[in-house]
């Protein structure tokens, strides 16, 4: 893959400047069934489409970012620093 | 040197001479020569052998486009004469023939191996008797490839730069049509690099970057590598212009691959750049008006043509033209053969449509031109998202499709820039293949895949052009299918009975170019870093080894023995690799609590506590000690090769959880050595105010002292199961403390130790090494540390629900100790077998343990089994022993020497 980032510290940068988290996913707030555990910890959702992912801009600020990129074609429509958690936690929370 | 008269746009300095060599004979060149127009001038006809039967082969193309003059320059394989430029005394060398170039006994595989040579020939001639296979692949192994690698160091060091290029516009060709787009883009204002492989020189554009001499290789997601020299430039553009021209295609016919056989640009190429004719007669086989030119062209350079060969029908002006200077043009004819022994002696051709030897015509001549049409240079436009369609007047594929962005130009968009008129531009789709009766009729010349071999792989049931390419490696070879795409595909049309459309094309893939490996792996970039000390340890004789990315005493040449020294007196070991994070704020103690199993909210300020981070999936991360500083401030060590994966971990969660805590990595800034042995505090207290007595400093106590003057941070930990103290301080003062601490420690038996006895020292105290002892399936319960699990805090913790149910379930296997009476030392890594003897689990750690005189070790065994006293079977690289299992360290088991 090739393709630039926004870094909202930072600016524009090269996707390899960065470290990927993968997609956003819910942990559970209560104890999950095995199951559901199972499914957060294994599964990806891993659309073809606008996913809400996390980035890390490890040769540079070493912030932890929230990007939408679509993964088909690596276009990214959006970055910005993570809002401010909710009442449960933040964005993965 | 032979050359003709001046030619008016030829690239030569004819006043400076330069010599080199070809196979250790000198040949004369002039500068702006290559090595192919050099060795061309000085006679030479046989550039290579083919790759399977060992054919002679010439120059065909002299753009460096075909496979046929690869050689070997100063050792490198793979460079292409008629493209290379010649420098001053150097080293040319023919390839894949053996004993030479003009006598290559593998020429026995053309004349007597054609029945056992066939299209997968390996499968079918050499695969009985199974046994021997071994032998055939040596020797085919060592009869096929396009050269040998150097091995000898001095050939091998190649320093070679990557470099990184952002612009608005990339060009890639600079003909005619990519001159003219580059311009254009720069007078619009734009960033424009311009991409050009030719020997031609372009002249400076304003605005415009030339990269010359440089070659386009793919295209990746919007970045396009270009190589140049020793560079490889990765140029990402917001929009790419696509110049790259059209390639000539050749004929397919009996003996189409002699050396003699050349297409019509490259003899052309040869007259007019570098003066050298490319033979005393010549018949010409053309389908369009671009053979016709070429005529006219080498018969003004005094090139006899004995005849041409035109395929259409009608006779066009150019054709007028030539039958006006006495040349001969035979209308409606084709090249049927080339015949000679060692390169063209005579051509055969006969009219379309009549078949026999009375209607054939033989000529006599050394040189055969082709020129079967032009196939636009599609590849990186193809690989970029372009679509193409089969064009049946042009007899071949053109774009269809471009995707956003990307544009082409001239030739390869089917634009003439000639401008020459509708007439002068027919051309005449050739036959699949032209005098098949003759003599081997080559595809492909880099595989030497025969029309034949396309026929047969159909009838073998390779019917599409995909299965076909990857049976017989047509298009697979170093001209990537510029040469011989277009005929494969028409030999597939004809043996299926398809259409060219319905056959399509393969897929394009990088790299377009031939490139040397060294060129896409770049400058090898191996950072390595070694601690404030690092220099104490080499003057000391320390045997340093990699650990990670860092440089590391690993003993200072007796292992044992400086265990030894820290049970009897005291030892002195450099921990600076270890990772530190301070972690600040008012939520800290909320926050570690969130990240690690147990809890660390209620450590008092002054004390440590041991951590071990899980994973969501309750799996074992990495550890480290924990010491409250004041109650906002907690010192955070982790494992050496955990430091930069913790310091990701902890700062993703904070991003996530947003709490009032700050995080900074102190791993560079700080270093470490630990001081341990029952004379450890003697020493210590020679260099600090502290009260280092058992009562005032106590086991897992944090205190902040000067030790030799330097602020220091003084944890009593115990990792290597003696009284010790691990002391952090900034790193400029590393050889500062080192030297205070070893001098204060001489009279008292120190001895520095390394990171070997080290393991040694921690294995008797079964104190895991993450990552060696554990992996990634490991849980804190299964690694015997279910007490640093603490489920019954209020806050939800990383891994808590995964630990939740590992709390009720047995492991199936657990880490455990184990003791060995004999005196091997298992392997780790060794497995663990049952009664039956199926391997239930493996040996991660061992050593021989000076102090209690026996092997120890640690290993994963089943659950039943983890019991002291049990007796596991270790099977070692066909060595069988029994150990004995211990639960408990091998070493002061109940701590007490540790916290004394």
């Amino acid at each position: 893959v090739s393709f630039l980032l926004t870094c909202p510290n930072c600016g524009v940068r090269e996707v390899t400047d960065f470290g990927y988290g993968g997609e956003i996913s819910a942990r559970p707030r209560s104890r999950p069934t095995l199951r559901q555990l199972g499914e957060y910890n294994y599964f990806r959702r891993n659309v073809a489409g606008v996913q809400r992912e996390w980035w890390f801009h490890r040769s540079g600020c070493r912030a932890w970012f929230i990007a939408e990129r679509d993964t088909r074609t690596n276009e990214v429509l959006m970055t910005a620093l993570p809002a401010a958690p909710g009442p449960n936690g933040g964005d993965a929370a | 040197v032979s050359r003709l008269a001046n030619q008016p746009g030829e690239l030569i300095n004819r006043d400076k001479v330069i010599r080199f060599t070809f196979d250790g004979k000198p040949v004369e060149a002039y500068e702006g020569d290559t090595v192919g127009s050099a060795l061309y001038a000085d006679g030479r006809r046989t550039f290579s052998r083919s790759f399977k039967y060992h054919r002679r082969r010439g120059l065909l193309c002299c753009a460096g486009q075909c496979p046929n003059c690869i050689v070997a320059v100063d050792g490198a394989p793979g460079v292409r004469a008629c493209t290379e430029p010649v420098r001053e005394g150097m080293r040319v060398e023919h390839l894949n023939a053996q004993p030479g170039l003009e006598l290559d006994v593998m020429r026995a595989t053309d004349i007597v191996g054609g029945p056992f040579t066939p299209p997968g020939f390996y499968y079918k001639t050499f695969i009985r008797p199974r046994k021997l296979w071994p032998v055939y692949e040596k020797v085919l192994r060592h009869a096929a490839g396009l050269g040998v690698l150097p091995k000898q160091q001095p050939d091998r060091e190649w320093r070679t730069e990557y470099r990184r290029r952002h612009a608005d516009v990339l060009v890639v060709g600079g003909g005619t049509a990519g001159q003219r787009a580059a311009s254009a883009a720069a007078e619009r204002g734009e960033d424009v690099v311009l991409v050009d492989e030719g020997p031609v020189p372009i002249e400076p554009i304003p605005g415009v970057e030339i990269l010359a001499r440089a070659s386009a290789l793919g295209y990746f997601d919007g970045i396009v590598p270009v190589w140049q020299c020793d560079t490889l430039h990765q140029i990402r553009a917001r929009n790419h212009v696509f110049a790259t021209g059209a390639i000539e295609q050749p004929l397919v016919f009996a003996g189409n691959d002699l050396p003699g056989v050349m297409l019509s640009g490259g003899a052309v190429r040869l007259t007019e750049l570098y003066a050298v004719s490319p033979g005393s007669r010549a018949v010409v086989a053309t389908t369009s008006d671009h053979g016709l030119h070429a005529a006219a062209k080498l018969a003004d350079a005094g090139v006899h043509i004995a005849a041409v060969a035109d395929l259409r029908e009608s006779r066009s002006a150019a054709a007028e033209q030539l039958s006006a200077r006495g040349i001969e043009v035979l209308i409606g004819h084709q090249i049927l053969e080339a015949r000679g022994r060692t390169a063209v002696q005579a051509a055969v051709v006969g009219p379309i449509g009549v078949e026999g030897a009375s209607v054939e015509k033989t000529f006599d001549c050394d040189l055969v031109v082709v020129s079967g049409g032009f196939a636009p240079a599609m590849s990186l436009l193809l690989q970029a998202g372009a679509r193409t369609r089969y064009d049946a007047a042009r007899g071949c594929f053109v774009l269809d499709e471009l995707p956003p962005g990307v544009t082409a130009v001239g030739d390869v968009a089917g634009v003439d820039e000639a401008g020459a008129d509708a007439d002068a531009a027919a051309v005449a789709v050739p036959p699949p293949v032209a005098g098949a009766g003759h003599g081997k009729c080559f595809a492909c010349l880099c595989e030497d895949v025969t029309a034949k071999d396309i026929k047969l792989s159909v009838e073998e049931g390779y019917d599409s052009i995909e299965l076909s390419k990857r049976y017989t490696t047509v298009t697979m070879g170093p001209c990537q299918g510029r040469m011989c795409q277009l005929p494969a595909i028409r030999l597939m049309a004809k043996e299926t009975g398809q259409s060219l459309e319905q056959v399509g094309t393969t897929t394009a893939r990088p790299p377009w170019v031939s490139v040397p490996m060294g060129i896409l792996a770049g400058r090898p970039f191996e950072p390595a870093k070694r601690s404030s000390i690092h220099g104490r340890h080499r003057e000391l004789g320390a045997n340093i080894k990699w650990a990670g990315d860092w440089r590391r005493a690993y003993d200072y040449g007796d292992p044992q023995a400086e265990a030894l020294a820290v049970h009897r007196a005291a030892g002195l070991i450099d921990v600076s690799t270890l990772g530190k994070l301070l972690v600040r704020g008012p939520d800290a103690g909320e926050f570690l609590d969130r990240l690690y199993p147990n809890r660390f909210s209620d450590l008092k300020p002054g004390r440590i506590r041991y951590g071990v981070i899980s994973s969501d999936a309750g799996r074992i991360v990495d550890d480290g000690t924990i010491c409250r500083i004041d109650d906002d401030t907690f010192y955070v060590t982790t494992t050496s090769s955990g430091a930069g994966a913790v310091e990701e971990w902890f700062s993703w969660w904070l991003a996530d959880w947003r709490m009032r805590v700050q995080l900074t990595d102190l791993t560079q800034g700080l270093s470490a050595v630990n001081l341990a042995g029952p004379r450890a505090r003697d020493i210590l207290a020679e260099l600090t105010d502290l009260d280092c007595s058992p009562e005032a400093f106590k086991y897992l106590d944090g205190k902040q002292a000067n030790v030799a003057g330097v602020p220091c941070l003084i944890l009593r930990i115990g990792f290597v199961g003696e009284v010790g103290y691990e002391i952090h301080f900034a790193a400029a003062y590393g050889e500062h403390v080192w030297d205070a601490l070893m001098e204060a420690g001489r009279d008292k038996g120190i001895r520095p130790f390394g990171l070997e006895p080290q393991r040694i020292l921690r294995l008797q105290k079964m104190h895991i090494l993450v990552g060696q002892d554990t992996d990634s399936e490991s849980t804190p319960f299964g690694a015997a540390m279910p007490w640093i699990v603490k489920l019954d805090k209020d806050a939800d913790f990383i891994g808590k629900w995964a630990l939740e149910h590992y709390a009720e379930e047995e492991p199936a296997t657990r880490l455990v100790g184990f003791t060995l009476p004999n005196g091997h030392v298992p392997t780790e890594g060794a497995v663990v077998m049952d009664a039956a003897g199926a391997p239930v689990g493996q040996v991660t750690s061992s050593r021989f343990s000076p102090v209690l005189d026996r092997v120890i070790g640690m290993a994963w065994v089943p659950s039943p089994l983890a019991s002291d006293g049990s007796q596991v079977t270790i099977s070692d690289e066909g060595t069988t022993m029994r150990a004995e299992v211990q639960t408990r360290p091998f070493y002061d088991p109940d701590g007490e020497v540790l916290r004394s």
